[in-house]
């Protein structure tokens, strides 16, 4: 379980990050809290020749009131977002699901920013992400450009990022008030999602998905039938239009009926 | 690549390939076997140190990521004297071990658990907080009741 031989940098800067991403091109990997790259680098699933750590860069870690939003630094960890009084009030959804991935040695490590660059349909906080209708910061030579939420997951492991950019934030439209819930269903503490769910309501509903295909996604049909004021009924189509993965926790049909069932769950807690 | 860092209060550094992980910079090269390794895929904590003062998995970092950070392993804990802290002394009062493999790891969450809960833990709290580590002896009752004795509520 040794990783392959690599080159190591450290980048002061955010700036500093894109012009060694600029030199090395696909060879580079950034290396933000390591708990998604170290693992997969050990299995050498992943051999980047050059890792590039963005650990030291204090300044991308903060929370931030933006006015009409929340504005969180890529390198916020976990644990920094789980215990934020101002998520507290103006984000709960996002501050709850933080404290559901992984484990508290995790959440000292992992970060918001490689959690959302590393695209896993099964991670949790894509889905917190996508309910409250967010978006990213990207960074590169070219300038800065804000992706949606919606436009930045694209395929499994997969997302809008070109190779030569840098999450730098990630913006949160202020939901306070708004009716929340995130139902994760796994077997064992610590485990990732079988399947996850998350809900937000108010105006613009929005329900995104854990586990339920290639990528982190926003579920349409079950969206409609809440605007329509269909309430946990709109449920009963959680399961239609999704591609969910088959693994030994669980077949196609059990995750399209865990769907059902999390999302039906997920919409009574947050309108209770 | 030098690292420098400081480990149990004394200054350290060595050459290492940036490919060392952590866990085994603290055993092989700094002589710390106290850490242990139990899975290599970050799921049993058995690797668990302080990080900057945070429970971390000494696995699932780089060596080199480490320069210029302070880390306490399991062997920094007791005092200079050889009085066992207390975490280690509630361990052993309430058979918190049988094997002792995961114990260095348990010890080390729980520190870090109580310090980031200073208006005190519940039984739940203790549950989930120590959820990143794993006992293969199953012993997470007295586990349970060790740390309970040291960061519970009231
Ligand atoms: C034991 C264990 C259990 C876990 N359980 C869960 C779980 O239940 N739910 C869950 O959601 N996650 C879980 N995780 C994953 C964890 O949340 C990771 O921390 C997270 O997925 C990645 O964040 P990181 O900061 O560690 O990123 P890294 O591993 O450092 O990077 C991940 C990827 O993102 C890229 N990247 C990092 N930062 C940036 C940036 N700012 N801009 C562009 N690209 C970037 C990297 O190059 C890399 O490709 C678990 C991990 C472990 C080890
Ligand atoms: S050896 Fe690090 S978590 Fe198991
Ligand atoms: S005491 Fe044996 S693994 Fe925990």
């Amino acid at each position: 379980m040794i990783p392959a031989a690599f080159d190591y940098q450290v980048a002061d800067s955010a700036d500093a990050a894109i012009a060694a991403l600029a030199e090395h091109g696909d060879d580079a990997k950034l290396l933000a809290g390591g708990h998604s790259l170290i693992p997969l680098m050990r299995f050498r699933l992943a051999t980047p020749g050059v890792v590039v750590d963005i650990g030291r860069i204090s300044d991308l870690s903060y929370i931030n009131d933006g006015g009409d939003h929340v504005a969180i630094g890529a390198m916020t960890t976990h644990r920094a977002l789980e215990t934020s009084e101002l998520l507290a009030v103006e984000a709960p959804l996002l501050r709850h699901v933080a404290g559901q991935v992984g484990d508290p040695q995790v959440r000292h490590r992992g970060t918001l920013g490689g959690s959302l660059a590393h695209g896993d349909p099964a991670s949790d906080l894509p889905a917190a992400l996508l309910a409250h209708g967010g978006s990213v910061v990207a960074r590169s030579p070219g300038g800065e450009r804000e992706i949606a939420a919606t436009d930045f997951f694209t395929g499994f492991l997969e997302t809008a990022l070109g190779a030569d950019e840098i999450i730098t934030e990630i913006r949160i439209p202020k939901a306070a008030g708004v009716g929340w819930s995130y139902q994760k269903f796994n077997r064992r503490a610590q485990d990732w999602a079988i399947v996850g769910a998350a809900v937000m309501l108010g105006d613009d509903p929005k329900v995104a998905l854990v586990n339920m295909g290639s990528a982190p996604m926003r579920h349409g049909g079950v969206e409609a039938g809440l605007a329509g004021g269909g309430g946990t009924d709109a449920a009963a189509v959680a399961g239609d239009d999704t591609d969910p993965p088959e693994d030994l926790n669980a077949d196609v049909e059990y995750r399209k009926h865990l769907a059902r069932v999390l999302v039906g769950r997920g919409i009574a807690e947050a309108s209770g | 690549m030098e690292v420098s860092v400081t480990v149990n209060g004394k200054h350290r550094s060595a050459d290492v390939e940036p490919r060392t992980l952590l866990v085994h910079f603290l055993r092989d090269t700094l002589g710390l076997t106290g850490t242990n390794v139990g899975c290599d895929t970050s799921s049993c904590g058995a690797c668990t140190i302080h990080f900057n003062g945070e429970s971390a998995k000494s696995c699932t970092m780089f060596a080199v990521q480490a320069d210029g950070a302070e880390i306490t392993t399991i062997e920094g804990l007791a005092s200079e004297a050889g009085e066992m802290h207390p975490m280690q002394q509630a361990f052993m009062d309430c058979h918190g071990l049988q094997c002792g493999y995961c114990t260095p790891g348990m010890v080390m969450a729980a520190t870090s658990l109580v310090a980031e809960n200073p208006g005190g833990l519940d039984e739940a709290g203790v549950r989930e907080g120590l959820e990143g580590n794993l006992c293969r002896c199953t012993g997470y009752h007295n586990i349970v009741k060790a740390v309970l004795s040291v960061g519970g509520a009231g």
